[in-house]
């Protein structure tokens, strides 16, 4: 319990970051060319922070294992990006917005981090613009909105379906700015293998070249992780190919706690697995929930066309389960509830996992021509991929996993439990709770790195001004690199049979029939067993090709399944601990009687905070309680 | 200023450089089309004759004469120097390689007809320009258009020529604009079609000349060269 | 619903940026033509890594079609037949059964190969970094709605930001210009009022590093736009001339 300090200033929630802002340390100009920040990621988060220290006078370096800061998966974000400007004249305000976010994330989320997020948000938007980046306009010229799932006001900035791309690629324009004028280094297609630490104070990291295979050591004053979520324990995801948990992870190994892992967030709406050979998942907007019904046969196994199953015989479960909400019922909600479906029996597809997402009545109703105007670009989307008219015959669709909450444990500075490591975005576990909210990964990835941390790293930087960086001869670099390379030599020589594919895709089985949509403990217990041996299997038959020194791709995402083999047993001790249902977290031995997800604020009001105590001991779990002084939980009802 | 010039150096500058060239040429065939027609006027060339005349003797025409040949170098060597550096651009071509869906076959070979079409130029003064403008031939220069015709490989020449320079100008004409920067969602198929017709024009009214002094219809060339 | 083709796979293959690369053919029977291009490479991947051999290395992160990772050359055309697709979005059943695929890794002095089908692509960084921006620190930036914009600006702007900086434009031109890149940077910025300040001296910087980078110059033969799969107009090339002309007048 001692070693959590979650360092939240004192005051009221709305002076909260105001009085820390005008009372933090600073580090003058002079001494911010001396001290020196390594940023490992380029995304919203990473690509931001770089850009904003940079600017600040600071020596950053940043690294990515793309080749171009440009491709972090933040790209790829659909609807947009939530600010409490209140354009709208709807009555939006700071307070509604850090409500809904606390509300959203079941109550799980640390109410100062949620405020302040709340905060900077319109700063987001405004800094966007400048950058120029060309939000949707109403004709008037000024900025449109739209409303997202869970809220009642339109609080959402998007630029078509394209808003991750435009944010990040302002977010890159203003680092490649920052890299013309030296303040930044930038590393691509180079990723972090290892942390380097000294006395439980971060010092640098252990690069490989991912073109040479060639290893780098590279110190700091401080470190910062900004690589994202690792919804690819999960072998399918809508997380891109690369997507992956490594740096956190070496920085778990190293001391930093890992708070939540097990809150993932499962996306009800996306294009469902066609085949074996399936490597990845796409996302359809949630927006369609808006003018689709979703249904699957009364029947089980009916085996029929869509077009031949008359109505009688269909069954539209969210509006039967769901009066009130009908097919709006949040993510988690949805998400279960076509997992249900699908296992007794009456999933539609070849697979039997899929349901229908029905447009007929819609366009009976409103016509073709306005649910092209609505969904055109969905609908094309789904059409290439499946080779199915969405206008005459209803989308199939399914869960996928989306979004992790948990992430690296931080305080209020976003340092996490090792002095001088950060981690901001989607890496840190701060913000979203149990379940995030639409439009919310976009505007806390940013929050991060252009409104946060500039403030908060001084905090500790100022102290450093008189330390120059530990050099790289030091010989905890000497140790993290001989791990690194021994690592890597380990798994070159196994010269296995399965491939890295293999033993990623029965990781992925594990995690999505145990700690999946619905957990249990006999599953979990299972799963348990089933992930040790499963390290144990890569490590003795795992088969990678070519060599260590040239570009080898194989290699490289081997050394990411082998950290999201033991990723996922962690989680799966995360979520076999929380005997309560929370946001993406449903136990199915705490739920009411119709099969609702039931919280137990009494026992589990708190933040997992899992300390790493070995390479065979049991983590040690640390909770962070959670105090609620301004929002009051209640459970969430959508009947 | 001198700055400004160095605008020429980069690859937008060489290319602007193309298009100011290349529609200064395009005037000149203007001019030069007009003149060709004056053979039509069944008036044993005087027409022709006179208009050569004028041309010759006035003084700023002789100045903007060597503005038309410095247009043509530079046009031409521009033109070198970019084929030769866009060539260099892509120094392994690919394998399989299937253009023509996303460009015209005029586009993508400016630098073959406009080589061939300078080849042609260069025989053209030979025949006209020098014996005429340098030497000052004997016969009247509408005589001496009249007679070349009769050849049948310059006629031939001729006329491979004035179809390959139908295809420059087929893309030359909307490209130099798209330099120019005159090119947006509004006047882009205007300026194609504006492309097409002009490189039809020019096309068409310069074939002409052999087609019909070759085969003397209308008794055209035989109104020149006499009984 | 389940159908399948065979085909014949013929690919690039290099193992490193000094070495002289070769083609490779390699039968692919049974392809279910519900598959992605990519997911067909994984297949043959799976299958050459079993046999103990080297397999084929292609860039690509997203498979969504947005983060601009992903090449190929595919039969003669950037990211094959489709129109308006990325490679990671083509799907087997525009393929036909029996033919033979040709796969090469795009082709420009600018773009040296690092692998198989795996360009370097940093000349783009190069472009961007000379001025693909607006300078703007954090913090500075006033209201957002205090300029306003004419929705038809920003929808053009939007147009060209859409660019995924794929490369397919360089591997499309004749010529290896990425003129068509660095147009729609340009053109995005000095459409909208916050860029325009910069709107001078970020042409002639821009161009300068395109042509620095070792791209050649448009010839306006349009294959970029065709061939963009974020359909990325050559008007945006246009602008960028105009731009460079008044920009060195001015100079």
């Amino acid at each position: 319990m001692g070693k959590l300090d979650s360092k939240i200033p004192a005051g009221s929630l709305e002076n909260k970051w105001r009085d820390y802002k005008s009372s933090v340390k600073l580090v003058n100009p002079a001494n911010k060319r001396k001290l020196e920040v390594i940023v490992v990621g380029s995304g919203l988060a990473g690509a931001s922070a770089a850009a904003t220290l940079g600017e600040l006078g600071y020596k950053v370096k940043c690294f990515c294992f793309q080749d171009s800061p440009r491709r972090a998966h933040s790209i790829a974000a659909q609807g947009g990006i939530n600010a409490a400007k209140n354009y709208s004249n709807d009555g939006d305000s700071v307070y509604r917005l850090f409500y809904d976010t606390v509300k959203g994330g079941d109550y799980r989320a640390r109410e100062a981090n949620v405020y302040r997020l709340a905060e900077v948000s319109a700063a987001i938007i405004d800094q966007c613009v400048a950058q120029g980046v060309p939000f949707a306009r109403e004709y008037g010229g000024l900025l449109d909105n739209r409303s997202f799932g869970g809220v009642q006001v339109s609080r959402t900035f998007y630029a078509r379906g394209q808003t991750g791309q435009q944010l990040l690629l302002g977010a890159y324009s203003a680092l490649s700015r920052q890299i013309a004028k030296g303040q930044v280094r930038m590393y691509n297609r180079h990723e972090m293998i290892e942390l380097v630490t000294v006395d439980n104070v971060a010092k640098g990291i252990i690069v490989r070249d991912l073109i040479s295979g060639e290893i780098e050591r590279h110190s700091a004053h401080a470190v910062l992780l900004c690589t994202g979520g690792y919804g690819n324990v999960f072998y399918l995801s809508t997380n891109a190919m690369g997507s992956n948990v490594t740096a956190g992870w070496k920085a778990y190994k190293k001391g930093a706690f890992f708070g939540n892992p097990c809150f993932t967030q499962i996306h009800p709406t996306c294009i469902p697995v066609s085949g074996e050979y399936q490597s990845k998942l796409t996302l359809m907007s949630e927006s369609l929930r808006n003018d689709g019904r979703v249904w699957v046969p009364k029947a089980q196994g009916d085996k029929r066309k869509p077009s031949e199953i008359p109505d009688d015989e269909r069954d539209y479960y969210l509006e039967r389960r769901y009066p009130a909400f009908g097919n709006l019922v949040p993510r988690d909600v949805a998400s279960r509830a076509a997992k249900q479906a699908c296992d007794e029996g009456r999933g539609v597809g070849s697979s039997g996992l899929a349901v229908y997402l029905d447009f007929r009545d819609s366009i009976n109703r409103l016509g073709r021509d306005v649910i092209s105007e609505r969904y055109g670009n969905l609908f094309e989307m789904y059409e290439k991929i499946t080779g199915e008219d969405p206008y005459s015959t209803p989308m199939r669709i399914y869960p996928a996993v989306h979004y992790t909450m948990g992430g690296l444990w931080v305080d209020y500075n976003l340092m996490t439990t090792v002095k001088g490591l950060y981690a901001l975005g989607e890496c840190n576990f701060s913000d979203h709770g149990a379940n995030r909210l639409g439009a919310s990964a976009l505007m806390q990835g940013l929050a991060d790195g252009y409104f946060v941390i500039p403030y908060t790293l001084g905090e500790y930087l100022a102290d450093e001004i008189r330390n120059p960086v530990t050099p790289v001869t030091h010989p905890a670099f000497d140790e993290a690199e001989n791990a690194a390379k021994e690592r890597i030599n380990r798994m070159m020589n196994v010269k296995g049979r399965q491939t890295v594919e293999d033993l990623h895709k029965k990781l992925g089985k594990i995690m999505w029939d145990y700690c999946g949509m619905a957990r249990n403990q006999e599953g979990l217990t299972k799963a348990l067993q089933m992930l040790k041996d499963l390290k144990a299997e890569f490590w003795s038959d795992v088969k990678i090709p070519g060599s260590i020194n040239e570009f080898n791709p194989e290699l490289d995402k081997a050394g990411r399944v082998a950290d999201f083999i033991e990723l996922g047993e962690l989680m799966v001790r995360d979520a076999l601990n929380r005997r309560e249902s929370c946001g993406g977290h449903f136990r199915e031995e705490s739920q009411t009687e119709d099969g609702e997800a039931r919280r137990d604020d009494e026992n589990f009001s708190f933040v997992s905070a899992w300390e790493f105590a070995g390479e065979n001991a049991e983590p040690v779990l640390n909770k962070e309680e959670l105090h609620f002084e301004v929002v009051h939980p209640s459970q969430r009802s959508y009947k | 200023m001198i700055a400004s010039l160095k605008m020429f150096y980069t690859t937008v500058g060489r290319k602007l450089v193309m298009a100011l060239t290349g529609l200064f040429l395009c005037l000149f065939l203007i001019e030069h089309l007009y003149a060709n027609l004056l053979l039509y006027k069944m008036d044993g060339g005087q027409a022709y004759i006179e208009w050569t005349k004028f041309l010759t003797g006035n003084i700023i025409i002789r100045t903007i004469e060597f503005g038309l040949f410095a247009g043509i170098i530079i046009h031409v060597i521009d033109g070198l120097y970019l084929t030769l550096h866009n060539k260099r651009a892509r120094p392994v071509a690919y394998q399989v390689s299937r253009q023509s869906g996303d460009s015209s076959w005029f586009s993508r070979n400016m630098g073959l007809t406009g080589s061939i079409i300078f080849i042609f130029l260069i025989i053209h003064l030979r025949t006209f320009f020098v014996p005429h403008r340098i030497f000052h031939a004997e016969n009247s220069i509408a005589y001496d258009v009249a007679a070349a015709f009769q050849s049948n490989w310059y006629a031939a020449l001729y006329l491979v020529a004035m179809v390959l320079l139908g295809a420059h100008l087929n893309h030359g004409f909307q490209s130099a604009f798209q330099t120019l920067g005159l090119n947006n969602h509004k006047y882009l198929k205007p300026l194609k079609i504006a492309g097409t017709v002009f490189s039809l024009l020019i096309m068409i009214g310069f074939s002409s000349f052999p087609v019909i002094f070759y085969f003397d219809m209308f008794g055209i060339a035989t109104n020149i060269l006499g009984g | 619903m389940e159908e399948t083709i065979n085909l014949k796979l013929k690919i690039w293959r290099q193992k490193n940026t000094v070495t002289k690369g070769y083609f490779e053919t390699y039968d692919m029977p049974g392809v279910n033509t519900h598959m992605s291009f990519l997911e067909m490479m994984d297949v043959l991947n799976d299958r050459l890594i079993r046999e103990g051999k080297d397999p084929v290395a292609f860039d690509h992160d997203c498979r969504e079609g947005i983060c601009g990772m992903c090449s190929m050359y595919i039969n003669g055309r950037p990211h094959g037949p489709l129109k308006g697709t990325t490679t990671c979005q083509l799907h087997m059943r525009f393929f036909s059964d029996g033919e033979t695929v040709t796969i090469e890794p795009w082709r420009a002095a600018a773009f040296p190969i690092i692998k198989d089908l795996v360009v370097d692509r940093s000349g783009f960084e190069k472009i961007i970094q000379a001025g693909g921006y607006i300078s703007v620190n954090t913090g500075n930036a006033p209201d957002a709605n205090s300029i306003p914009v004419p929705k038809v600006v920003a929808d053009e702007a939007f147009d060209a930001a859409a660019c995924i900086g794929c490369g397919a434009c360089v591997a499309a031109c004749k010529n290896a210009s990425a003129m068509l890149f660095t147009a729609a940077k340009v053109s995005q910025l000095s459409l909208l009022p916050q860029g325009k300040p910069e709107k001078d001296i970020r042409v002639l910087k821009m161009v300068e590093a395109h042509d620095e980078a070792g791209f050649g110059s448009c010839t306006n033969t349009g294959a970029c736009e065709a061939e963009c799969p974020k359909g990325i107009s050559i008007s945006h090339i246009a602008r960028l001339n105009r731009d460079y002309v008044s920009a060195s007048l001015k100079k």
